[in-house]
């Protein structure tokens, strides 16, 4: 029986979040505002306006593309698509074609690398609105700008594109370049599909990169919102093209749409009616041309990204690697992780705080939502030392205790009575070591203030 | 007073010095475009009057938009378009105190070099109103001869400022391409596009490019460098090393040969040295010109769907969707190679040739067309009528380079006969010295008072 090996490869464009749009003044927060009301001469096209490129756009991409261990190209330049749609406005969008921004990448992912053909810089179109029996336009998105990254053909399965893309919506987000937010519509997806078939066991093992030819057809799904439908639209594709290939039957060269209810893709373009785009140099925009000095200070502003953070977080703080991966989903919240950890570290020799393995105590603490991310540190902190705090107090011995600590530290009492308000954790370290951890550090602290107004 | 044809800068004194009001001024030129516009169809809108004690008058090419004022750049298909924004050179205009007449009349899109394609009528050449004015700004160059308007604004792509001054008998200063921004300027070939002033007098120019020179915020082809005082420098005393190719003046009419040789010689008794330069034959930049720009226009012209402004594709003219087909064929799968991509090989070429002759030479003396003004409706019979009345100035447009016309006499058919001055990049100033320098030395033969005997007030 013939074996078919899925041959899968994306297209995916990212709304960055500059403050202006791509080649105009206008924000480039379009979201919830009346139609038509966030537009100018030129996210219009209007007669004789001209686009002047935003600089910004332009170093996030760069920043991208180096993250993605792309080679940045130092001659760019952007090109002019054209085709006719309601929500062009100028009949053509301005794209890069031949010299992209970056190009040549790789993205690691879960112990696996795909391949990364280009990242380039382009603009939003408008929007459609079909209302009845019309249809309206609404202008506001138009020239956004739109960060669209294509990959090698080199996934072999659906959970595998999961997986990059979710790691790639983390990258982007580490960047904080993009929400990527799925809903919104400032991320979105475009696999290709096909299938080769397999022989031999041998030529099983092979992937694309190691000579396997391609097949002589593609299946392009069009402008899908969400990673579950990525994934079913590619399940389902696999079983439509298998299903075909089994009859002897080569699929149909197009594109493709996909319905979320009915979880089908559904036939939108062939092949025959594929796009002569006419892509030409924009006249109006001038080649750019970085020099190595400003290169490096953008690859400067690239963070230690999820993958770098992770590996410290399984090696140096001793995590579980899986949740060393949750906590470094999210920059924000592997930083407040992270500030927790110090700040406890300040105090932990102070409040002679024990545990086998703090930092994965705390992990989990954040990871079962134990305690609330949404406190300030000081207040995690504060909560945390009551998980520490052992139930059988003895309340004479902590008042005998609180009195002896306060008489015999008068500076720090003074301290604190002139306004040093953090002296008052020199006298609660003192008491939880007198009283070798056995009391509430919350409520030691309650009785000093007492104590000491 | 008796104002008929007084320069800009003479109108500007005299406002200054309060010896006539703004407002008289302004009621002279409409009283003026009231009296012969019909006539010669210069003007496609007329503007009013807003009273400013210090405001000065000037026509405006209908390809610049407006902010509240129709701008058509000749086409039905901004019938009843009124922009919603100012051009950046109208915007320095304006801040300098200028008021616009009116909007001239120009070849639908800049598509042409006679007016002839305006879905508004042609504008008709003063000298001989059964002639043509050239184009595309030959509205512009009509009303700055027939006086008008003191001054006006046009634009070139290749020949659109130079061949209608040179067939009216007006200075065209085609400027260096970036040297004035395009921004609300309708684009033609958007590689191309170059705003500048015709005039009557070398000074009038110098001071309207100071003006509308210079770096904008909104046009990314704009050039960053410093604007000289042009008027204040304009100098008797520097000389030019010119340069004269045989190529340039291989089959132009005779009449015009001869004129534009004579004034050489005027140049060379004037103190500037003469010398032969050798330059790739005009002939290829027709071929050269003629994809780049359709290219550019098939391009240009996509976003006139009629959804947002203006009326529908339908509305456009014929020498438009000639432009288009050709352009969409030049940029299509598989020919993009042959024509676009070898185009702009040989446009390196030009310019590099440039770049090696402006080693050696200030500025480049040619005839600034073939022949003088035709008649209407001969253009008709010649399919790329334009390519071939711009032959001699495809080359110096190709490269961005900056020129001038100025007029040296007249055929015997009454007709003017216009000179041009190529110059390297930005050299602005020399262009504007060497006419100014022939103008004091000829006084353009007479050319502006034998015209305005046609149009008295």
């Amino acid at each position: 029986m013939n074996k078919y090996q899925p041959v899968i490869g994306l297209e995916i464009h990212v709304e960055l979040k500059t403050k202006s749009k791509m080649f105009c003044q206008c924000s480039a927060n379009y979201f919830g505002k009346k139609p038509n009301t966030n537009t100018c001469p030129v996210c219009l096209g209007l007669p004789g306006a001209l686009p002047v490129p935003n600089k910004k756009a332009v170093e996030w991409t760069i920043l991208l593309g180096k993250a993605l261990n792309c080679t940045i190209n130092k001659v760019t330049k952007f090109d002019r698509k054209h085709y006719f749609y309601p929500d062009l406005p100028k009949g053509y969008q301005i794209s890069q074609y031949d010299q992209p921004i970056a190009v040549k990448g790789e993205f690691k992912v879960q112990g696996l690398k795909f391949k990364i053909t280009r990242v380039h810089l382009e603009e939003d179109t408008g929007k459609l609105i079909h209302l009845g029996g019309e249809t309206l336009v609404d202008f506001n998105r138009s020239g956004v700008p739109l960060v669209e990254i294509v990959t090698e053909p080199v996934f072999n399965n659906a959970d595998q594109v999961k997986n990059f893309l979710e790691g790639l919506r983390t990258l982007v987000r580490y960047l904080d370049i993009s929400d990527a937010d799925m809903e919104k519509g400032s991320m979105r997806l475009e696999p290709n599909i096909s299938l080769i078939k397999l022989k031999t066991q041998y030529s099983k093992s092979k992937t694309i990169s190691q000579g396997l030819k391609l097949p002589n057809y593609k299946v392009e799904v069009k402008n899908i919102n969400s990673f579950k439908y990525v994934k079913q639209a590619i399940e389902y594709e696999i079983k439509r093209q298998t299903e075909i290939l089994k009859k002897e039957e080569t699929p149909k060269q197009e594109t493709r749409g996909f319905d979320e209810k009915k979880t089908v893709t559904y036939s939108q373009r062939t092949k025959e009616e594929a796009r002569d785009y006419r892509y030409f140099p924009e006249p109006d925009i001038p080649t750019l041309e970085f020099e190595d000095k400003y290169l490096a200070s953008i690859y400067k502003q690239i963070p230690e990204l999820p993958q770098a953070k992770m590996n410290r977080f399984i090696g140096k703080l001793n995590l579980k690697p899986i949740d060393a991966f949750i906590l470094t989903r999210d920059r924000k919240l592997a930083e407040y992780y992270e500030q927790v950890i110090s700040k406890l570290k300040t105090q932990n020799s102070k409040l002679n705080l024990k545990s086998e393995n703090l930092n994965q105590f705390i992990a989990n603490l954040i990871i079962n939502k134990k305690i609330s991310t949404n406190l300030f540190v000081e207040e995690f902190v504060e909560k945390l030392l009551e998980q520490f705090t052992p139930k059988d107090t003895d309340q004479k011995l902590l008042d005998a205790t609180i009195i002896r600590i306060i008489v015999a530290n008068k500076k720090v009492v003074d301290d604190y009575k002139s306004g040093k308000k953090n002296a008052i954790m020199f006298l609660v370290g003192q008491v939880m070591r007198a009283m070798k951890g056995k009391a509430d550090a919350r409520l030691v602290v309650k009785i000093i203030k007492d104590k000491l107004t | 007073m008796k104002l008929l044809g007084l320069s800009l800068l003479e109108l500007k004194n005299l406002i200054e010095t309060k010896r006539i009001s703004s407002k008289e001024v302004f009621e002279y030129f409409l009283k003026r475009i009231k009296k012969y516009n019909a006539k010669l169809n210069g003007y496609l809108t007329i503007c009013d009057y807003k009273n400013n004690s210090s405001s000065l008058p000037i026509a405006v090419k209908d390809a610049f938009c407006t902010k509240g004022i129709r701008t058509t750049a000749g086409s039905k298909v901004l019938d009843d378009f009124i922009p919603p924004y100012e051009s950046t050179v109208t915007k320095r205009l304006l801040k300098n105190n200028f008021l616009t007449l009116g909007k001239t009349n120009m070849d639908a899109w800049c598509h042409g070099s006679s007016t002839e394609t305006s879905d508004y009528g042609t504008s008709c050449n003063p000298w001989d109103i059964s002639r043509s004015p050239g184009g595309s700004s030959g509205g512009s160059a009509a009303v700055v001869a027939s006086y008008l308007a003191p001054v006006a604004i046009g634009s070139e792509t290749a020949g659109s400022i130079r061949q209608p001054a040179a067939w009216t008998g007006v200075i065209g200063l085609k400027p260096t391409y970036g040297r004035v921004s395009r921004y609300g300027l309708i684009s033609m070939g958007s590689s191309l596009d170059s705003p500048g002033p015709l005039t009557l007098s070398v000074a009038d120019a110098a001071y309207i490019l100071e003006i509308i020179a210079g770096k904008d915020q909104f046009d990314g082809t704009s050039v960053n460098k410093p604007v000289s005082c042009y008027k204040k420098s304009l100098s008797l005393k520097k000389k030019f090393k010119l340069g004269i190719s045989e190529e340039y003046f291989e089959g132009i009419d005779e009449e015009v040969k001869e004129k534009v040789e004579q004034s050489i010689k005027i140049l060379e008794k004037m103190g500037h040295s003469v010398s032969k330069i050798k330059l790739i034959h005009p002939k290829y930049s027709i071929s050269d010109y003629t994809i780049i720009q359709r290219s550019e226009v098939s391009s240009n012209l996509s976003r006139y769907d009629g959804i947002r402004f203006g009326n529908p594709r339908t509305y456009f003219g014929s020498e438009a969707k000639k432009r288009v087909m050709l352009g969409t064929y030049s940029l299509s799968y598989g020919y993009y190679d042959a024509y676009y991509k070898k185009a702009q090989k040989v446009r390196t070429l030009i310019i590099e040739d440039f770049k090696k002759i402006f080693k050696d030479i200030d500025a480049i003396i040619a005839p600034t067309t073939p022949i003088t003004a035709i008649k209407i409706g001969k253009s008709a019979k010649y399919p790329f009528f334009g390519e071939i009345m711009d032959v001699l100035v495809e080359a110096s447009s190709m490269a961005g380079l900056c020129a001038i016309n100025i007029p040296v006499g007249l055929d015997k058919n009454n007709l003017p006969i216009g000179m041009q001055i190529v110059g390297s990049w930005f050299n602005e100033q020399m262009l504007l010295n060497l006419a100014y320098q022939f103008e004091k030395e000829t006084d353009f033969f007479g050319i502006t008072k034998k015209i305005l005997k046609k149009y008295p007030d």
